[in-house]
C-alpha cells in the first residue's frame, strides 16, 4: 500500500535515472546504510564478524567483480581464485616492502596489479568464447597458484611457505594482524564495499557497462554497431580483476591473517564465487550481494542445524552441504536463471499493486 | 647425452601411457557433447562416483551408513560379504544407467534449449551434488580399488628394452593394460556408432536435433543412452585411475585435466580426444623432465592448461574440431 511510485514526481533527468526511483526503496537503502554504519559496529562480536559479516562483505566484492565479467560482459571465468591470490600476494609484498604507507593504498594498488594480470589472461578472450574461454581461465587459476607456491620471493622466503599479515593501522586502529578488533575488521571491509558497489553500479549503467552488455548479448552485432571488442572485453577483465584483487587482498590481510595459496585460493574458491553470482543473479549488483549472503550463510546455518542441533558428525554435514549447494545451483538454473535478484524484482512488482489486483 | 635421450624416451613412453588415461576421461566428454551439446563438467565426478560405488559394492558396504547411523543412532557397519569383481562391475554399470536416467529426467529435460553456458554451469552444480552424494553414500575416506588388474613394473618390457637399448625401461603393467582396454573401448564405441541402429540414431542426433526428431528418433532415449555410455566410460576410467592412485577426491580433478585435452583435440572428435590426450600426457611429462627442475617442479599442475590456452589462440576449434562458423 505504501510501495508506490505515484506522487513521487521527478523534475529532472538525474532524478529520473537514479538507482532507487521509488521513495520507499530509497529510504530502505538509507536505513540499511545507517544500520550498517552506525548500529552494527557497536553490536558486533568476534563470532559474528568472523562467521558472517566479514566474509559476506569480502565475497560480495569478489561477486561484484565476477558479475561484471560474467554477468555483464558474458565472459565466463573460472580463474577467480587465482586472481584473488594475485591480490593477496600483491598486498602482502606491498605491506612488507613499504610499511610506512597506508594499507588502504596498498589494497587499492593490489587491485590495480590484479587488473593488469587479469587483462593479460583476458587476451585469449578475443579469440575464444564460451566454455572454451572458461577452460582457458583455468590456466590462470592453476598457473598462478603454482607460481605463488614455487617462487619463494612471493612469500618472502618464509620457511612455511605461508604469508602472514603484519599489523597495520588505519586512523590509529589496527585493521590487520592478530590484535584486530571485530568492529575494525568489519568497518574497513564495509568501507571498501560501499565505495566499490557505488563504482560498480555506475560503471555498469554508463557507457562501459552498455558496451559490455552489447558484447554479452551478441558480440558480432556489437562490433557492427561500433563497440570495439578489444577495449570492451579487456576493460571488463580489468575492472573485474580489480574488484576480485581487492577482495583477495582483504580476504588475506583482514579476514584470514595468514594464508597458504593452494588452500585459500584454490579452484574451489573460483566455483564458490561463480555459484554466488548464479544464485544471486547474473548481471545484477543486488544479486552479487544476495548471492554472497546466501553462500556465506548457508554453511553457517547448516552447521548450526545439523551439527549443533542434531549432533551429526561434521564431515557428514559438509558432504550434505555439497549436495545442497549442487542441487540449488541446478534448481536455480532450471527455475530462475536470473537468480535471487529476479525473485526480489518480482516481489517488488507484486508489492506495487498490492493489495489491489489491478 | 645418450643417457639423457634414453631417459627422455622412457619419460615419453610413460607420458603416452598417462595420455591414454586422460583420453579415457576425455572420451566421455566428447560422447555427451556430440550427442546433446552439453559440456559435461561432471564427467570426472562421475568417474569418482563410479569407482566409489564399485568399491562399496565389492566390499559390501551399507549405502548411506553414516547418515543412517547419525539419524537412528545405530552402529551398522557392513553387510559382511564380498561381491566378486565382475558382478560388482555389472552392478555399478547398472547404477550408472540409473544415474543417467535420473539426470535426464530431473535436469536435462528442464534445460532443453538453454544456452550452452547455462548447461555447462548446471553440470558444475551436478558435479558438486554427485560429489557430496558419493561421499554421503559411501564415506569420504581414501579407498583402495582392486579388480584383479595386474600392477607393478612390467618385467617383460624391462627385459626386452634392456636387451635392445642396454637399459631397462620402467613401465607400469597397469598402464599397458589401460592402453589395451582403452583401445578396445574406442573400437567398440566406433563399431557401435557405425553399425548399430542406436548408434546411427546417436550420430543423427549429434548432427541435427530437429532433423533427428522429424524422422522419429526419440531425443530423450538417445540422451539417456549417451549418458549411460558416458557413465560406463567413466566407470572404466574410474577403475583405471582408482587402481592406480586410490579412490579419493583428487580423482575428480583428473576431469579438469581432460578439459585441455579436449580443447587441444576439439570437442567433437573422438580421435581428437585420443590424440589430444597423448599430446598432453607426453608434453607434460617431458616438460616436467626437462624444464621442471629449473623452475621448481610440479609443472604438471598447469602445463596442460597453458599449452591448451596458447594452442587455442591460434586454432580456436582444436586440432580435429569442426570449424566454428558464426552467423549473425
Amino acid at each position: 500500500m505504501l510501495y508506490r511510485e505515484a506522487g513521487d514526481f521527478k523534475t529532472g533527468y538525474r532524478a529520473d535515472g537514479q538507482t532507487f526511483p521509488i521513495r520507499l526503496d530509497r529510504w530502505g537503502y538509507y536505513i540499511l546504510l545507517a544500520v550498517a554504519v552506525l548500529v552494527v559496529p557497536f553490536l558486533i562480536n568476534d563470532y559474528w564478524a568472523n562467521a558472517v559479516f566479514v566474509p559476506f562483505l569480502i565475497y560480495a566484492i569478489a561477486a561484484l567483480g565476477l558479475n561484471i565479467l560474467t554477468g555483464y560482459a558474458g565472459q565466463v571465468s573460472l580463474g577467480t581464485g587465482g586472481f584473488m591470490a594475485v591480490g593477496a600476494y600483491a598486498v602482502y609484498k606491498l605491506m612488507t616492502a613499504f610499511p610506512d604507507i597506508s594499507i588502504v593504498i596498498h589494497i587499492l594498488l593490489a587491485g590495480g596489479i590484479t587488473a593488469i594480470v587479469g587483462m593479460l589472461f583476458g587476451l585469449p578472450s578475443l579469440r575464444i568464447k564460451g566454455f572454451y574461454l572458461a577452460v582457458a581461465t583455468l590456466a590462470a587459476q592453476f598457473f598462478l597458484v603454482w607460481l605463488f607456491n614455487k617462487v619463494p620471493w612471493f612469500y618472502n622466503y618464509s620457511a612455511s611457505g605461508q604469508i602472514t599479515a603484519p599489523t597495520r593501522t588505519v586512523l590509529g586502529h589496527a585493521v590487520t594482524g592478530p590484535a584486530t578488533s571485530a568492529p575494525a575488521k568489519y568497518l574497513i571491509c564495509l568501507a571498501f564495499v560501499l565505495v566499490l558497489a557505488w563504482v560498480a553500479r555506475n560503471l555498469t549503467r554508463g557507457t562501459s557497462g552498455r558496451k559490455w552488455m552489447a558484447i554479452r548479448d551478441m558480440d558480432i552485432a556489437a562490433e557492427i554497431i561500433g563497440v570495439n571488442p578489444l577495449t570492451a572485453k579487456l576493460s571488463a577483465f580489468a575492472a573485474s580483476s580489480f574488484f576480485v584483487g581487492i577482495a583477495g587482498a582483504l580476504l588475506f590481510s583482514v579476514y584470514l591473517g595468514a594464508a597458504e595459496v593452494g588452500e585459500a585460493f584454490g579452484i574451489n574458491k573460483s566455483f564458490l564465487v561463480l555459484f554466488m553470482i548464479i544464485i544471486g543473479g547474473l548481471g545484477s549488483i543486488f544479486g552479487s550481494f544476495a548471492g554472497a549472503a546466501f553462500m556465506v550463510l548457508l554453511p553457517v546455518l547448516l552447521k548450526n542445524l545439523l551439527v549443533g542441533q542434531l549432533g551429526w558428525p561434521t564431515d557428514l554435514a559438509a558432504h550434505i552441504e555439497l549436495m545442497i549447494v549442487g542441487a540449488l545451483i541446478v534448481l536455480f538454473l532450471i527455475v530462475e536463471p536470473h537468480g535471487l535478484a529476479r525473485l526480489w524484482a518480482l516481489t517488488k512488482e507484486k508489492l506495487r499493486l498490492w493489495p489491489f489486483p489491478h | 647425452m645418450i643417457d639423457q635421450l634414453i631417459f627422455s624416451a622412457e619419460v615419453f613412453l610413460n607420458g603416452l601411457m598417462t595420455g591414454v588415461m586422460y583420453a579415457l576421461v576425455a572420451l566421455g566428454f566428447v560422447l555427451i557433447y556430440k550427442a546433446s551439446g552439453v559440456f559435461n563438467y561432471a564427467q570426472g565426478v562421475m568417474a569418482l562416483f563410479a569407482a566409489l560405488t564399485l568399491v562399496g559394492i565389492q566390499q559390501g558396504q551399507v549405502p548411506f551408513v553414516h547418515l543412517i547411523n547419525a539419524i537412528f543412532g545405530t552402529h551398522v557397519e557392513n553387510f559382511g560379504w564380498n561381491v566378486p569383481s565382475v558382478l560388482a562391475i555389472i552392478l555399478t554399470a547398472g547404477v550408472m544407467v540409473l544415474l543417467a536416467i535420473l539426470i535426464e529426467k530431473l535436469v536435462l529435460q528442464h534445460l532443453v534449449g538453454q544456452e550452452p553456458i547455462i548447461l555447462f554451469m548446471a553440470t558444475i552444480g551436478l558435479a558438486y551434488f554427485l560429489e557430496g552424494f558419493g561421499d554421503v553414500m559411501w564415506g569420504a575416506d581414501i579407498k583402495t580399488l582392486d579388480v584383479g588388474l595386474p600392477q607393478g613394473i612390467s618385467d617383460t618390457v624391462e627385459a626386452v628394452t634392456a636387451e635392445w637399448v642396454g637399459y631397462g625401461f620402467f613401465i607400469d603393467r597397469l598402464d599397458i593394460w589401460a592402453s589395451i582396454i582403452a583401445a578396445i573401448l574406442v573400437a567398440a564405441l566406433v563399431a557401435f556408432s557405425q553399425y548399430t541402429k542406436q548408434g546411427r540414431a546417436m550420430r543423427a542426433v549429434a548432427d541435427d536435433h530437429q532433423a533427428a526428431l522429424s524422422v522419429g528418433i526419440s531425443l530423450r532415449f538417445i540422451w539417456v543412452m549417451v549418458w549411460s555410455i558416458a557413465g560406463f566410460v567413466a566407470l572404466v576410467a574410474g577403475i583405471m585411475w582408482g587402481t592406480k592412485s586410490g579412490v579419493q577426491f583428487s580423482l575428480s580433478l583428473i576431469a579438469l585435466k581432460a578439459l585441455p585435452v579436449l580443447m587441444l583435440g576439439g570437442f567433437t572428435s573422438i580421435p581428437g580426444a585420443i590424440v589430444g590426450g597423448l599430446i598432453i600426457g607426453v608434453g607434460e611429462k617431458l616438460f616436467e623432465f626437462w624444464i621442471g627442475p629449473l623452475v621448481g617442479g610440479a609443472t604438471e599442475n598447469w602445463f596442460a592448461y597453458v599449452l591448451a590456452l596458447l594452442f587455442l589462440v591460434f586454432r580456436p576449434q582444436g586440432l580435429f574440431g569442426e570449424r566454428i562458423i558464426e552467423r549473425v
